[in-house]
């Protein structure tokens, strides 16, 4: 037990000698917390319109007012030339073009349908999907002004309604802080200790220390305990830190149980550094490392569902996904942050975890040859 | 010169000696591609929903019909009072639960009126706006099959909409840009910075400092091979969307592929920059991992446009280089525009690379401390 702890101490004093890494490893995941957590957001505010109003009539005019007067959009330029509307879009000074045909008003007024071309980029395939909604929301309800208007004009058969109410639980205003804290939080926690556990073994091993080492009588797994412990107690740090952040700057709930979260993200870290450790016997140079770990974090990082929703993906990568500790802490982060899942809610999660936590920190300590 | 040629043939035989980097090198982009293409989706399949029907008659049986069966959802229980909401939803497998109030159907008849509500995880506000968005349509589809042919009567206005550039919606118009864009600066920045900061930490940098090439040609030297192997894996990638996703390049190649090595070359600059002030290998992998990534993701444009974001970000993300070749490629691989709609992002790459040059050159030390 003696070994471990100076051993343990020995790792604390490599780590923290390093002036930048001893600052960085706190600095960087405030500082990109601080930045990263309020600027994402899907939501639509002013999206830049140019109209084409072909038409001239109150109708069309009424149109338009009322899309200007929405939040979600901006009439940024109107025109009569289709060729000027296209080279706007072009460079990118707006997103969408909506052009009302001469006639628009008197197809209106006689009790035809009125008809409407709307343009929009959709590069952004979700972005371009969203400024479709809101903007069928805007039209749909300027056609309601319209019947309201004309209702003497044009009998109206009545028609069932169903009215529908929607509620959004745990995140009433569907505050994207509180979706997006939980998960930077992971993957900065993640990156750091992954990049820098495989690569304080590695550089022992490039630089010839780990000789050293090899001829004490230090056992296998002493040694991987104590490269792990290190980051472990980092890792947990930076958690905390990113909770308290998240409590000040943010004011982002916290339903569930501190404890629980911490005992999750301590089975999870364990996971991260055994799959790092592991990696790390395989690589000589810290520059081989370097590009296994940035591989497989990438992979861990995208298919975690930290952008995108988990159930859209296909089955095999939900399979995959068995096998990648990322996942399961995003999803438990953000339940027991947000819902208050108990340990009951995410025991499925929690047991996946210390399965892979166990699995590759013993295959990180019979890897790990004391033998050249 | 050919001082100079022999140094970069020493830098390419340190790379090609470790097979497994070169692998990686070119696999992370491939697989970058494949997870983007097939695996990630910001689109809604197979979300979990229940059912909460307080009614139990043929028209709630009907409408929560034609909601599961539309491809979107996927039923996951039938609840049977207000406080299993909470404890389905807390699972984490139901995304939402949609209640009908006790006699909906036959209010819906008699009155022509009736409700029901949408309780959606708004730990989740993409998949619970999508999901809410989905079933209202839905649900406005059935209230139109249901009143039959009149209710046409109420539309007034027939917008009709067109999708540019990518009518089929798909997302790889997003994602190719941006994995390109992703992978260049950090495979660039972190090859660069590691290569020198390694010479420094085990001090052969002192080698090449008295033997007689001149520091810009040892700079340029190890910047060469990786120059060389971006722009492979640059066309490894647009060869990889054209191949599985059918993706082509709409505007100029020659274009692309000059702003590309423009891109290159400034992710290259900033990578030596970043090796100037590491004096470890650790620290020069830390500042472009994990300073560069995620930044790089979130405040790019890439996945989520400025100009969503609060004001204030458009001047934070007007630092970041990735920011303006987001805009270059995707302008002339998508829209397939010309040089006259980029010349300003071009531009500022421009200035940002010579930036970069000149902050190493002033940086970089040729004594030892």
């Amino acid at each position: 037990m003696r070994t471990i702890f100076y051993l343990i101490r020995k790792e604390f004093i490599q780590i923290f000698r390093n002036k930048f890494i001893s600052k960085a490893i706190f600095a960087v995941p405030i500082v990109q917390m601080l930045i990263l957590v309020p600027a994402v957001t899907f939501e639509l505010k002013n999206v830049k319109l140019t109209v084409i109003d072909k038409d001239m009539t109150p109708e069309s005019r009424g149109l338009i007012t009322k899309l200007n007067g929405s939040t979600f959009f901006k009439v940024s330029f109107s025109t009569f030339s289709e060729d000027e509307a296209n080279n706007l879009l072009h460079r990118n000074k707006c997103s969408t073009i909506i052009e009302i045909p001469s006639g628009f008003g008197n197809d209106i007024g006689a009790g035809k349908q009125g008809k409407l071309l709307v343009s929009i980029d959709a590069v952004n395939a979700s972005s371009a999907q969203l400024t479709w909604a809101y903007l069928n929301g805007v039209i749909r309800d300027y056609n309601a002004d319209l019947i309201k208007k004309n209702i003497t004009t044009i009998p109206l058969i009545p028609f069932p309604l169903i009215e529908v109410t929607n509620r959004y639980w745990y995140n009433e205003l569907l505050n994207y802080k509180y979706y997006m804290l939980p998960g930077i939080l992971v993957i900065l926690v993640t990156a750091i200790g992954f990049l820098l556990s495989g690569l304080n073994m590695v550089r022992e091993k490039e630089v010839g220390t780990i000789e050293q080492i090899n001829v004490t009588p230090v056992r296998k797994y002493h040694f991987i305990i104590a490269k792990m412990a290190p980051f472990l107690l980092i890792g947990l740090t930076d958690l905390a830190l990113g909770l308290i952040i998240g409590k000040i700057a943010f004011n982002i709930p916290f339903e569930g149980s501190i404890f629980l979260m911490f005992l999750a993200s301590t089975i999870f870290l364990i996971a991260v550094l055994g799959v790092a450790l592991f990696i790390s016997t395989f690589s000589g140079t810290q520059q081989q490392y370097m590009f296994v770990a940035f591989f497989c974090m990438i992979i861990f990082i995208l298919m975690s569902g930290i952008f995108t929703p988990y159930e859209s993906m296909p089955m095999w990568a939900q399979d995959f996904n068995l096998i990648n500790p990322v996942a399961y802490l995003m999803r438990i982060n953000r339940m027991v942050m947000l819902k208050g899942s108990t340990i009951h809610d995410i025991s499925r999660e929690l047991y996946s975890l210390v399965v892979i936590a166990i699995l590759f920190t013993t295959l990180a300590v019979r890897r790990y040859r004391k033998t050249a | 010169m050919k001082r100079f040629l022999g140094f970069v043939k020493k830098e390419f035989l340190h790379i090609f000696r470790d097979y497994r980097t070169l692998f990686i090198l070119f696999g992370i982009p491939a697989a970058q591609i494949l997870i983007f293409g097939y695996a990630v989706s910001t689109d809604i399949k197979n979300a979990g929903v229940a059912v909460l029907d307080l009614s139990h008659d043929e028209i709630t049986q009907k409408l929560t019909d034609k909601i599961v069966s539309s491809g979107f959802f996927k039923k996951t229980g039938t609840l049977l009072n207000y406080n299993d909401i909470d404890k389905v939803l807390k699972k984490g497998k139901t995304k939402a639960v949609i209640v009908f109030e006790n006699d909906f159907g036959k209010k819906l008849i008699s009155e022509g009126k009736a409700s029901l509500s949408i309780i959606s995880d708004g730990s989740e506000p993409n998949t619970a706006t999508l999901i809410t968005g989905y079933t209202t349509s839905i649900i406005n589809d059935f209230t139109m099959e249901f009143a039959g042919p009149n209710s046409n009567n109420s539309i007034r206005i027939l917008p009709e909409v067109k999708m540019l550039y990518n009518p089929a919606l798909k997302s790889h118009f997003m994602f190719v840009p941006g994995v390109v864009t992703l992978i260049l600066i950090l495979i660039c920045a972190l090859m660069t910075s590691v290569t020198i900061t390694r010479e420094k930490e085990f001090g052969t940098m002192e080698v090449l400092l008295v033997s007689p090439l001149r520091p810009v040609q040892i700079i340029l030297g190890k910047v060469m091979p990786y120059f060389i192997l971006s722009f492979i894996n640059v066309l490894l990638i647009l060869l990889l969307s054209w191949l599985v996703f059918g993706l082509p390049v709409k505007g100029s190649i020659i274009l692309l592929l000059a702003e590309c090595m423009l891109y290159i070359l400034m992710s290259l600059t900033l990578g030596i920059l970043i090796s100037t002030v590491s004096k470890t290998m650790q620290q020069a992998i830390f500042i472009s991992l994990i300073g560069i990534m995620l930044p790089t993701i979130l405040l790019s444009g890439f996945i989520y446009p400025i100009e969503n974001m609060p004001k204030i970000y458009d001047y934070v993300s007007s630092v970041l280089p990735p920011r303006y070749f987001i805009v270059i490629i995707k302008n002339i691989m998508i829209k397939g525009t010309g040089l006259m709609y980029i010349w300003k992002e071009t531009l500022i790459l421009i200035i940002m690379t010579l930036a970069f040059m000149g902050l190493s050159v002033r940086n970089f030390k040729i004594r030892l401390e």
